[in-house]
């Protein structure tokens, strides 16, 4: 097993870099009382964040992976669980290509 | 799970449950972080240690584009702490999960973080329940799965040779499709979502790249949000 030491000193330096992100947040929080603007902000900030990620992914997407989006939110939406709606999705997008459509 | 909240094994369980429901969401995105990896020239122990430490897919991949010999520590390391941001308000918005704890459950909770977690545990908060097991759980469970993904790919990478278009690759949008499905709470989350989804689309035509397009639609929607919200009571 092979282990370089600035391969080493690369990857400890993003660990560190990605816990700051991962801990500051909450740590910033735990010392500092924000105010209700803030609080009302993290209230909405978990929709939104995935909702900015997935936006711009699925306008440069053609209309076969809209579709297969789609069929995700009416299966999650139906059944509530999230297995069977990532495989109708995936499934969809599968059938879609074969029938070269998208 | 009582109003204390707190962090119990019970909720450990169901958060690695729950994680496993995600399998098919999260693999093919390890897959290809061990293919990526193998492809510049790190080693199995190199990648291992690369995923166990940092477990952030899309910074790790940007990470990869950039590598050279010697590796480069620092461009590797910003990346992360740029691409990576978005996590810090994550946390903050799980902090009644995580106010009751402290110590080693407190920040080995944190060290796991990641948005499907998330997502699932702010499902749990509001259905009632405040348990940091339950995302300490969901996370573990995601690294589990991770690391297992990204050695699959880092062997067999070269064997399995999926194109990037492949509809399996579909799988991780799928994922967190279906979660945004679980933290729709009705009618008035339409608005800050569209302006969310608005605003990422600009910066990203403006020609920005990660993370600016989700953190800024995360903040003009929540920040509108916010504002909707207190509006009344300011005035």
């Amino acid at each position: 097993m092979m282990l370089r030491w600035d391969v080493l000193a690369a990857i400890l330096g993003m660990a560190l870099a990605s816990y700051i992100c991962r801990a500051g947040g909450y740590a910033v929080l735990r010392v500092t009382r924000p105010p209700p603007f803030v609080q009302a902000m993290l209230q909405h900030l978990p929709g939104c964040i995935f909702v900015a990620f997935l936006a711009p992914a699925f306008l440069s997407a053609g209309w076969a992976t809209v579709a297969a989006g789609a069929v995700v939110l009416l299966v999650q939406a139906r059944l509530r669980r999230l297995a069977p709606s990532i495989l109708a999705g995936v499934g969809t997008l599968w059938l879609l290509r074969l029938a070269g459509i998208g | 799970m009582d109003e204390r909240g707190g962090f119990t094994r019970q909720g450990v369980r169901r958060g690695m449950r729950a994680a496993l429901a995600l399998t098919l969401g999260l693999s093919p995105f390890g897959l290809v972080v061990g293919m990526t990896s193998d492809g510049v020239g790190l080693s199995l122990a190199e990648t291992l240690l690369m995923s166990g430490l940092v477990f952030a897919g899309t910074s790790q991949l940007v990470a990869l584009q950039l590598w050279a010999d010697p590796a480069p520590i620092l461009a590797a390391s910003l990346a992360c702490l740029v691409i990576n941001l978005r996590l810090a308000p994550m946390g903050a918005a799980l902090a009644p999960v995580l106010d009751r704890t402290r110590g080693i459950r407190l920040w080995g909770t944190l060290m796991v973080l990641v948005d499907n977690s998330f997502a699932l545990a702010i499902a749990e908060l509001r259905a009632g329940r405040r348990d940091a097991g339950y995302l300490f759980g969901a996370g573990f469970g995601m690294w589990l799965n991770w690391m297992a993904m990204v050695a699959i790919g880092h062997v067999f990478g070269t064997a399995l040779r999926l194109p990037a278009g492949h509809p399996v690759f579909f799988a991780s949008s799928a994922a967190v499709l279906a979660l945004l499905v679980q933290l729709w709470r009705g009618r008035s989350e339409l608005q800050p979502w569209i302006l969310a989804g608005a605003a990422a689309v600009m910066v990203q035509g403006l020609g920005l790249g990660a993370p600016w397009p989700v953190l800024a639609g995360a903040f003009a929607g929540a920040g509108y949000g916010a504002w909707r919200d207190t509006r009344g009571r300011r005035a």
